[in-house]
C-alpha cells in the first residue's frame, strides 16, 4: 500500500519536473543552478573580511558537486549565500548572481526567496541536534513543511511525515513519528533532517558537512542514503566537506576552495590522480591513507590567511612551495582552463 | 623487545545513573568493561573506536583523572591507584596528557608562559623558578612556536598553534608516557598533518611512548605501532599495524575499516564496503554476550549468550588478540 | 626530520630577541631561489627549509600586535563606550563626595550651628543655599553632599561582604558538590526566599539602633542585615559558574599535572568563573544603596542625627511638605537615583564587555 503511494508520488514529481525542465530548455538556460562571480563580505568591528571573492560554478540535475575546503575557506558561506540564509549583518552579498533555472535569486524579494527554500533548494547541516527544534516531535517538524508550503491538514501532513521517515529508512517510523529529537541517535537525527530537506522534492540539495559529526560506520550509511535519494529523484547535490575521503566515493565534480576563492575545479578522477593546484596537491599529500602505511606526512606549512589581511597576489603564496615573484604581487591568479574541463587558479598549474 | 612501561589489567569504569528526587541509582553506564593491555617503552599504541566506546574514559583512567570501579594500572611495576599524596604527584611527572579541544584545554586567562610553566609551578623540583622562563622558551621552540610568544594569550593563536602549546605543556615534565586524546580531530586537515609530524618528531627525540586515542583510523594507522579497537567498553581486537589493517579477525574491525573512505576514486570504485546497520547500542543497556552481536552479520546464538574473551587465535600472529568466537574463521 | 633538529630543542641561529623567527627564515630562503628550495643552503646553516620543516614552522599570520589578556580585551571594549565613562565619572564624584565632603560644601552639615537656622526652615533655594533649606532650616545642599558617605559606605561594604560569602560558599558548593552543595544550596534558597527589604526590616527591627549608637555600628548593622540576605544571589551565580568551568579540559590538565585543589581553584576555577559575579555585584551595589535609603526612610536604618539621603527624603516627604517645599525632596532624591543608576549602568557595560555573547 505505502509502496504504491510512494511510487505514485514519485511519478507525480517526475512529471512536474519534466514540465519545468522543458520550460528551462526553451528559455535557453543551460544549468539547473549557476553561481556567477559571487562576492560576500563580513563587516566586523575590526574591518571587512572578504569571505568570498568571485566564486563561479554550476550544477546540473543528477550531478554531485563537492565543495572542498578548510574552515574559513568560505565553503559554508557560499552555501548560505545560495540559500539566502546569510546572517546580515555582518554578512553581505556584494556582487554576483545565483541563477536557479535562469532566475537570479539574489534579485528576489525576501518573500519570493522564501518560497524557493524547500521546493527548489534545501539544505542540511552538520549539527542535526541543534538544527531540530527540541520542543516539538520530529514528525510534527516534518509535517510543518507540508502544512506551510502545501497547506495540508494535520492528519495528511502526519501521514506524509511517516512516509518520509520511511523513505530515509528510520525503523519503526509510525511509532516514532511523535518522538522528540533527543530520543534519536546522531545518525537517526541526521536522517530526520534529510527527510525534512527532501520533503518538498527539491531540485537541489545542499549538504553542509552532513557526516562530520557522525561516527564512521554511520557516515557510510548517511552517504549511501543521500546517493540513493539522488538516484530516485534526480536532484542535484552540493556536498560541502573538508574530508577528501568522503568526496572521493560520491562526487562527480569537485571544486576546491581556499580563502574565499575557487582554486581548482575538476572531474573527480583526474583531480586525485594528478592535482593541478599546489594547495590541492598539498592537501592530498597531507592526509594519511588507511590503505597505506606511509612515511612522514608532507604537511602544508603555515595557516590559511586571515581574511581581514589577505596577502597580496595569490592567497596561497605564503604557504606555497612553488611560489615565485609573480605570485606575491598584484591580483590573485585567475581560474584558467589547464586541461580540458579542468580549471586551476595558479600560474604553474599542471607543471607542479 | 622493549620493556613494558604501562600495564592495564581488567579496568572497569561504571558511572551511576541517578534519577528521582532522592537521586537513587537506577542503573550504570558501563563506559569501560574490563580492559587490559600493555604499553611498551617508546611505542605508540593507537586506541580507536566510535563515540561512546569508552576510549576517552580509558584515557582518563590511565591518567587517574577518574577512579576506576575495578582493575589496576601499573606504571613501571608501581600500582598507580594505591599511590597517595607525594608519591602520586611524583608519578604524574611520568604520565601526561594532551587533550582534544585546543580551545578548551588552555586556560584563557593565562599567558602561554604560565600555561607551559604550570607543570614547573606544581613540580618545582624539575625546574627551579629562576630557570622557568628559559625552559618555557625552549619548549616553545621545540614544538615549533616562536619563543617571543611567551607573553601572549591562547586566543591569539590558531587551533593548530594552540594544540602545540598543549603538547608543550604535556612534555614539560619529561614524561615517559603521553596520552593523546583525539589530539588532531578538532584541527583542519592541512594542520592535522603538522601536529602529527610534531608528535612523531618528539617521540623520536624524547623517546616517549604514546597512547593515541582517536576515531580517525587513517591517522591512527599512520602514527601507531600497535592498535587496540574498542567497542562498547571492550577491546575487541588488538595487534600491530599490519595485523589490524590487513588481517583483521574481528567483524567490527573489518566493518570499521571498510567504512573509512579512501581519498582515491579508483580505489573507492573497486573497494568492497561492509555497511553496518543500526547504531551503537547504549552503554547504559549493553547487549548480552558479545557486545557487537546486535550489528554483526555473522552472529550466531552463541554470540548473544557467551561473552567472547580477548585471546590469540591459532593462525593469528604473535600478539594479535581478538574477542570473537569465530575469529579463526574470519581472518 | 630529526636531522633538522639535532639533539632536541632547536638552539637556532636566530636570536630569540631579534624579530626573525624560523618562519621568516624559511621564507627568505625561498625568496632567494624562487623555483626550488635550496637543498643544502649555506645561508641557513641549521634549519634546512625542506618541506617538512616549513610544515612545522608556523608563520605569524595571526600576529595581532602585543599580548592581550581577556581582561585587557574587556577594558578595550569598555573604554570605547561613552556609557562607561559617564558611569565611572558619576561614581568617582560620589566616592569623592563620600570621602571628602568638605571639597564640595564649605559648610559642615554636621555642625548644626553653622548649617542650620530655624528661621529659614523650608525656604526655597537662594544665593546662600542653592538647594534651599529643610525643616530645621539646615542647608539642603550641605546635607545632600554629606549624605553621600552613608550611601556609599553601606553600598560598598554590603557588596564586599555579600560577595565574599557568596564566592566562598559558591566555589565550595560548585567544586565539591555532593551533600555539601545540597546543604548550601538549600540554605541559600531559604535566604533567597526572603525579600531583601522585608528581611532587612525584620532584622533591623529586632536589633534597632538608637540615635546614640555610634555611626560605624549603625552602618554595620545595616550592612550586616543586607549582606545576610544578599549573598545567595552571588552564591547561585558563582556556583553555576564554577560548575561550568570545572569540567573544562584546562582544569583537567591541571589535575593531571598533580595540581592540588587550592591550586586548581585559585589558578583556574575562580579566574574563569568570577566574571558574572563582578557584573551582578556591581548592579547589586546600586540596589543595596537604594535599600539602605528605604530602610532609613522607614526609620529603622540609620538614625538621625546621621545624615543620609533616606532620612532626608523621609523627612521631606511628610504630609504636606511635598507640595509646599519640593526642593527638600527633590535634591536628595536626584543624588540617590544618580548613584544607583551609575552602578547599574556600570554593571551593564561590564557585562557587555566580559561576555560579548550576551549582546
Amino acid at each position: 500500500m505505502t509502496q504504491d503511494v510512494a511510487a505514485k508520488h514519485q511519478a507525480g514529481v517526475a512529471a512536474r519536473k519534466a514540465e519545468m525542465r522543458a520550460a528551462q530548455l526553451a528559455a535557453g538556460v543551460e544549468h539547473l543552478l549557476e553561481v556567477k562571480d559571487l562576492h560576500v563580505e563580513f563587516r566586523m568591528q575590526d574591518g571587512v573580511a572578504k569571505a568570498i571573492n568571485g566564486v563561479s560554478f554550476h550544477l546540473d540535475e543528477r550531478e554531485t558537486l563537492a565543495i572542498l575546503g578548510e574552515s574559513g575557506s568560505g565553503k559554508s558561506v557560499t552555501a548560505q549565500a545560495i540559500m539566502g540564509i546569510l546572517d546580515t549583518p555582518p554578512g553581505y552579498v556584494t556582487g554576483g548572481e545565483v541563477l536557479f533555472q535562469g532566475t537570479d535569486m539574489l534579485k528576489m524579494t525576501y518573500r519570493e526567496r522564501a518560497k524557493y527554500r524547500g521546493p527548489k533548494i534545501s539544505m542540511i547541516f552538520q549539527d542535526a541536534l541543534s538544527s531540530l527544534n527540541p520542543v516539538f516531535p520530529v514528525g510534527w517538524q516534518i509535517a510543518e513543511m507540508f502544512r506551510k508550503h502545501r497547506g495540508m491538514n494535520r492528519s495528511d501532513a502526519y501521514a506524509e511525515a511517516v512516509r518520509l521517515m520511511e523513505r530515509v529508512k528510520i525503523p519503526a517510523a509510525k511509532e516514532r513519528v511523535k518522538a522528540f529529537p533527543h530520543q534519536f541517535s546522531g545518525g537517526m537525527r541526521q536522517r530526520i533532517m534529510i527527510a525534512m530537506a527532501i520533503s518538498l522534492d527539491p531540485w537541489v540539495l545542499i549538504a553542509d558537512e552532513p557526516t562530520t559529526a557522525l561516527d564512521v560506520t554511520v557516515q557510510a550509511q548517511i552517504m549511501d542514503l543521500l546517493k540513493e535519494l539522488q538516484e530516485e529523484s534526480g536532484m542535484g547535490l552540493i556536498l560541502i566537506t573538508h574530508d577528501l575521503g568522503v568526496v572521493a566515493s560520491v562526487a562527480d565534480r569537485i571544486a576546491v576552495m581556499y580563502a574565499g576563492r575557487l582554486v581548482e575545479t575538476s572531474a573527480i578522477g583526474p583531480l586525485y590522480a594528478h592535482p593541478l593546484h599546489p594547495y590541492t596537491k598539498g592537501l592530498l599529500e597531507s592526509v594519511p591513507r588507511l590503505d597505506q602505511k606511509g612515511q612522514e606526512l608532507l604537511a602544508i606549512g603555515g595557516l590559511p590567511p586571515n581574511l581581514l589581511r589577505m596577502p597580496e597576489g595569490c592567497p596561497f603564496n605564503p604557504r606555497c612551495r612553488y611560489a615565485f615573484d609573480e605570485c606575491r604581487t598584484g591580483a590573485p591568479p585567475p581560474l584558467r582552463e589547464v586541461e580540458p574541463g579542468r580549471f586551476a587558479a595558479c600560474y604553474v598549474a599542471g607543471e607542479v | 623487545m622493549a620493556e613494558v612501561i604501562l600495564k592495564a589489567e581488567g579496568l572497569v569504569k561504571h558511572y551511576p545513573i541517578k534519577s528521582g528526587v532522592i537521586q537513587r541509582t537506577t542503573g550504570h553506564v558501563r563506559a569501560v568493561e574490563g580492559v587490559s593491555f600493555e604499553l611498551y617503552e617508546g611505542e605508540t599504541l593507537g586506541v580507536v573506536g566510535e563515540s561512546g566506546c569508552g576510549k576517552s574514559t580509558l584515557g582518563r583512567l590511565l591518567m587517574r583523572l577518574e577512579e576506576p570501579t575495578a582493575g589496576k594500572v601499573t606504571f613501571n611495576g608501581v600500582d598507580m591507584y594505591s599511590q597517595t599524596g607525594h608519591d602520586m604527584r611524583r608519578l604524574r611527572r611520568d604520565i601526561q596528557i594532551v587533550f582534544q579541544d585546543p580551545y578548551t584545554s588552555l586556560n584563557p586567562r593565562k599567558t602561554v608562559g604560565d600555561i607551559i610553566g604550570e607543570p614547573f609551578d606544581i613540580h618545582p623540583e624539575v625546574c627551579p623558578k629562576s630557570e622557568r622562563n628559559k625552559r618555557v622558551r625552549e619548549l616553545l621552540d621545540l614544538v615549533g612556536l616562536s619563543p617571543e610568544h611567551i607573553n601572549r594569550y591562547p586566543h591569539q593563536f590558531s587551533g593548530g598553534q594552540r594544540q602545540r602549546i598543549g603538547v608543550a605543556r604535556g612534555i614539560a615534565l619529561n614524561p615517559k608516557v603521553l596520552i593523546c586524546d583525539e589530539p588532531v580531530s578538532a584541527l583542519d586537515v592541512s594542520v592535522q598533518a603538522q601536529v602529527v609530524n610534531l608528535l612523531e618528531r618528539l617521540q623520536r627525540e624524547l623517546g616517549l611512548a604514546y597512547i593515541f586515542i582517536a576515531h580517525d583510523l587513517s591517522v591512527v594507522r599512520h602514527i601507531s605501532d600497535r592498535i587496540a579497537v574498542m567497542y562498547l567498553g571492550h577491546i575487541v581486537e588488538i595487534g600491530d599495524d599490519e595485523q589490524i589493517y590487513e588481517r583483521a579477525t574481528h567483524p567490527y574491525t573489518q566493518a570499521l575499516l571498510s567504512a573509512v573512505p579512501v581519498p582515491d576514486p579508483q580505489v573507492e570504485a573497486t573497494r568492497e564496503q561492509i555497511v553496518l546497520t543500526g547504531d551503537v547500542p547504549s552503554p547504559a543497556n549493553p547487549p548480552s554476550g558479545c557486545p557487537f552481536h546486535t550489528r554483526c552479520w555473522k552472529a550466531t546464538e552463541k554470540c548473544s549468550a557467551e561473552v567472547p574473551q580477548l585471546v590469540a587465535h591459532p593462525d593469528g600472529g604473535a600478539g594479535h588478540l581478538s574477542a570473537c568466537h569465530y575469529a579463526a574463521t574470519l581472518g | 626530520m630529526t636531522d633538522n633538529f639535532p639533539g632536541g630543542p632547536v638552539k637556532g641561529p636566530f636570536d630569540p630577541s631579534s624579530s626573525a623567527n624560523l618562519a621568516d627564515a624559511s621564507r627568505t630562503a625561498r625568496a632567494e631561489d624562487p623555483t626550488e628550495v635550496p637543498p643544502d643552503s649555506a645561508a641557513v646553516p641549521l634549519v634546512k627549509p625542506t618541506m617538512a620543516v616549513m610544515a612545522e614552522v608556523v608563520p605569524d599570520v595571526q600576529d595581532v600586535a602585543e599580548a592581550r589578556s581577556l581582561w585587557m580585551d574587556a577594558w578595550i571594549t569598555m573604554r570605547r563606550r561613552p556609557l562607561f565613562w559617564i558611569s565611572v565619572a558619576l561614581i568617582a564624584v560620589f566616592v569623592l563626595m563620600a570621602a571628602f565632603p568638605q571639597l564640595f560644601s564649605p559648610l559642615d552639615a554636621y555642625n548644626i550651628k553653622d548649617a542650620c537656622d530655624l528661621n529659614r526652615a523650608r525656604l526655597g533655594p537662594d544665593a546662600d543655599a542653592i538647594f534651599g533649606y529643610d525643616l530645621q532650616g539646615c542647608d539642603v545642599y550641605a546635607r545632600t553632599i554629606y549624605g553621600a558617605r552613608s550611601s556609599i559606605l553601606v553600598g560598598i561594604f554590603t557588596t564586599l561582604l555579600a560577595t565574599a560569602i557568596g564566592v566562598l560558599l559558591g566555589t565550595m558548593g560548585g567544586f565539591i558538590g555532593r551533600w555539601i552543595d545540597t546543604l548550601m544550596s538549600r540554605t541559600a534558597d531559604i535566604f533567597f526566599a526572603i525579600p531583601l527589604l522585608l528581611g532587612g526590616i525584620i532584622i533591623l527591627y529586632s536589633f534597632p539602633s538608637s540615635p546614640d549608637t555610634p555611626y560605624l555600628l549603625q552602618v554595620f548593622k545595616v550592612v550586616f542585615a543586607m549582606a545576610v540576605l544578599g549573598w545567595p544571589n552571588i552564591f547561585r551565580i558563582m556556583r553555576s559558574s564554577v560548575m561550568q568551568v570545572k569540567p573544562a579540559e584546562y582544569v583537567m590538565a591541571a589535575r593531571a599535572l598533580g595540581g592540588n585543589a587550592p591550586h586548581v581553584i585559585m589558578g583556574h576555577i575562580i579566574p574563569n568563573a568570577i566574571a558574572p559575579v563582578i557584573v551582578v555585584a556591581t548592579i547589586d551595589l546600586g540596589a543595596y544603596i537604594a535599600t539602605e535609603a528605604t530602610l532609613s526612610f522607614l526609620g529603622i536604618g540609620l538614625q538621625n542625627p546621621i545624615i543620609s539621603w533616606g532620612i532626608d527624603i523621609s523627612a521631606a516627604s511628610a504630609l504636606g511638605y511635598v507640595r509646599q517645599a519640593p526642593h527638600m525632596l527633590i535634591f536628595p532624591s536626584i543624588f540617590l537615583s544618580l548613584t544607583v543608576l551609575a552602578f547599574i549602568m556600570l554593571g551593564e557595560v561590564v557585562r557587555d564587555a566580559l561576555d560579548p555573547k550576551l549582546k
